[in-house]
């Protein structure tokens, strides 16, 4: 746990960064800081390693105040992730990973044992430890820094926009990537990002600072969406957020609908037959979605005619049911997403495997909503 | 010119030797020197310019006077070639702090954060991350310190310490232009193996600098 006590960070020339903040940090949930540039997260986030030191104010550890330790030792057991990854250049892949270890006085040996495993855990081929940085792409890089900052296994993890630089799908891949490696892990993570989507997407509880260094509202995910404390948060948080919050519904209370699935290879007379309100699902063997057959485009051509994939129009996002919520599949907003992008306003249904079990419509999302309403789920 | 040098080898050999120790004991006391200044350089905008300031003075002194000046200074003979090597060494300082200044200022500010974030106490930083980082500068500034202290030494030719540069002196004596082709022939190749050591030894310690 990771106290600040009426933190401060006020610059010789009169700045004042950071604002009698007050914060309790959970140990082993992650927590972002995030708020416009010049609101103090990094600042707060740079205090915690002491690289920046409070003006006044407590910030305690486990109930330890850190001013009373030594910056270089406080930091070795703090794991640090940064823009860009920050890797030693002239260092291969394995030694980067192996700093800290080192750097504490494991032995060279043990140390690069350990940073292979890391690579391991954070999804690297063994073949890339003998590399040297430049010859890793920038998602490689990034969790190369994310290996290293868990090297001596430090119960807390600093990390400072560390996905900002990388290309949105790479980026994604690597949020998924820390929420399945924090399912295992469970460190103290406090995440900093200027991009609320990812507040939103990583976050345990989200601290939502505005500038001159404030915080605004300090809460989980779906309360910050559900009732920001201010039209700061408001805008902040951004359009859209009634959409988001249905992320953070579950969509238990979703009864499918029948779907009618059509595989290729039979005729184009049968297919018509297995139309339902026009429309039917085309699927293979292992029940996957390929597309869709419309009565529209079927009764362009002949009966006997087979049906190919040329026939099919594509279809749109899938709801996956089998799903935790936190990621968008399984919540009510990933079905209506399904709903809404779908050609037939039916969406596909697909459990983990990825097959077809059924059908949701965008009414079923809003009664399945008002329900979730009256049971008092929804934050208001 | 060819017949001299049957006869001279040995003289040759020998110059070649004391001209080379003459020049780079120099360059290697001066990067030692170099170093932790432009280090200290790095601290301070008003140390950098301090800095700067007096070695481009002292660069911008003629040899020959340093060369007159620097017995008075030191105490020393006029003809001890410990004056030469000295201004060898003060002119290897003020090439190469600039250099080391460079280089330190070239390594990127996240390497530097996160090494400082992951608990590297300052001096370690700069043995294990700045300096490594800092070697294709450093090794381009002392290929041209390197060189330039070769050329130099032949100045001291006339204050009696001057190694193949007395080659240069007798041969104006005697008005013999062979010798003194000779002592620039061997001059240029001591100059052309010295580089291509010092070539070589930067790739060999930047591996990762052909990478990618």
């Amino acid at each position: 746990m990771i106290e600040f006590q009426a933190v401060t960070k006020q610059y010789p020339d009169g700045t004042i960064a950071v604002r009698e903040l007050d914060l309790t940090i959970e140990a082993g949930k992650i927590t972002v800081f995030v708020g416009p540039s010049g609101c103090g997260k990094t600042t707060s986030l740079r205090m915690i390693n002491r690289m920046i030191d409070a003006s006044s104010g407590h910030i305690l550890i486990d109930g330890a105040d850190i001013m009373r330790s030594d910056p270089p030792v406080l930091r070795r057991g703090i794991g640090y992730v940064i823009q860009h990854a920050g890797l030693f250049p002239h260092r291969t892949v394995l030694d980067n990973v192996a700093t800290v270890p080192v750097l504490t006085g494991v032995g060279r040996r043990a140390a690069r044992a350990r940073a292979a495993e890391l690579l391991e855990i954070v999804g690297l081929p063994a073949g890339l430890a003998r590399r040297y940085p430049a010859q890793l792409s920038g998602g490689q890089q990034q969790r190369v820094g994310v290996a290293r900052a868990l090297a001596a296994d430090p119960p807390v993890l600093l990390m400072d926009e560390p996905f900002s630089a990388v290309d949105p799908i790479v980026r994604e891949g690597l949020q998924e990537e820390l929420l399945r490696l924090q399912a295992d892990l469970a460190k103290t993570i406090v995440f900093v990002t200027h991009d609320i989507d990812e507040a939103i997407k990583l976050g345990d509880k989200v601290a939502v600072m505005r500038t001159g260094g404030v915080l605004a509202q300090f809460d989980e995910p779906a309360a910050l969406l559900g009732r920001p404390s201010d039209d700061f948060v408001a805008s902040f948080v951004g359009r859209d957020r009634g959409y988001r919050a249905l992320g953070f519904l579950a969509a238990t209370g979703l009864t499918l609908g029948e779907l009618s699935l059509v595989e290729l290879g039979g005729t184009v007379a049968d297919a018509r037959k297995a139309l339902v309100g026009g429309w039917a699902v085309a699927v293979d063997e292992q029940r996957h979605a390929i597309g869709w057959l419309s009565s529209a485009r079927l009764d362009t051509v002949d009966g006997a005619a087979t049906v190919t994939p040329d026939l099919l129009i594509s279809g749109g996002s899938l709801y996956q049911v089998d799903s935790d919520v936190g990621t968008t599949a399984g919540s009510l907003r990933n079905a209506l997403d399904a709903a809404l992008s779908s050609p037939a306003a039916l969406g596909i249904a697909v459990d983990a495997t990825g097959a077809v079990i059924g059908s949701v419509t965008a009414d079923d999302v809003v009664r399945a909503l008002a329900k979730a309403r009256t049971a008092g789920e929804v934050p208001t | 010119m060819i017949a001299w040098l049957n006869d001279h080898w040995d003289l040759v050999f020998s110059l070649s030797g004391q001209h080379l120790y003459l020049a780079l004991v120099p360059v290697v006391i001066g990067f030692v020197l170099a170093v932790p200044l432009g280090w200290l350089a790095t601290r301070s905008g008003a140390l950098r310019a301090t800095i700067f300031y007096v070695f481009g003075f002292i660069y911008s002194i003629p040899s020959l006077a340093l060369l007159v000046v620097l017995p008075v200074l030191l105490g020393t003979q006029i003809l001890d070639p410990i004056n030469l090597m000295a201004a060898l060494t003060i002119y290897t300082v003020a090439l190469l702090v600039r250099s080391v200044v460079d280089a330190l200022s070239s390594v990127p500010w996240e390497v530097r954060t996160a090494a400082t974030a992951m608990g590297f106490r300052p001096l370690r930083r700069f043995f294990s991350v700045e300096l490594p980082m800092s070697i294709p500068v450093l090794v381009a500034g002392l290929r041209v310190a390197a060189v330039s202290s070769i050329s130099l030494v032949s100045v001291g030719a006339l204050l009696g310490v001057g190694g193949l540069g007395n080659l240069f002196n007798d041969g104006f004596h005697r008005n013999f232009i062979g010798e003194i082709v000779i002592g620039v022939v061997a001059s240029l190749i001591l100059a052309l193996v010295t580089d291509a050591v010092l070539v070589l030894i930067g790739r060999l310690s930047t591996p990762w600098t052909r990478v990618g």
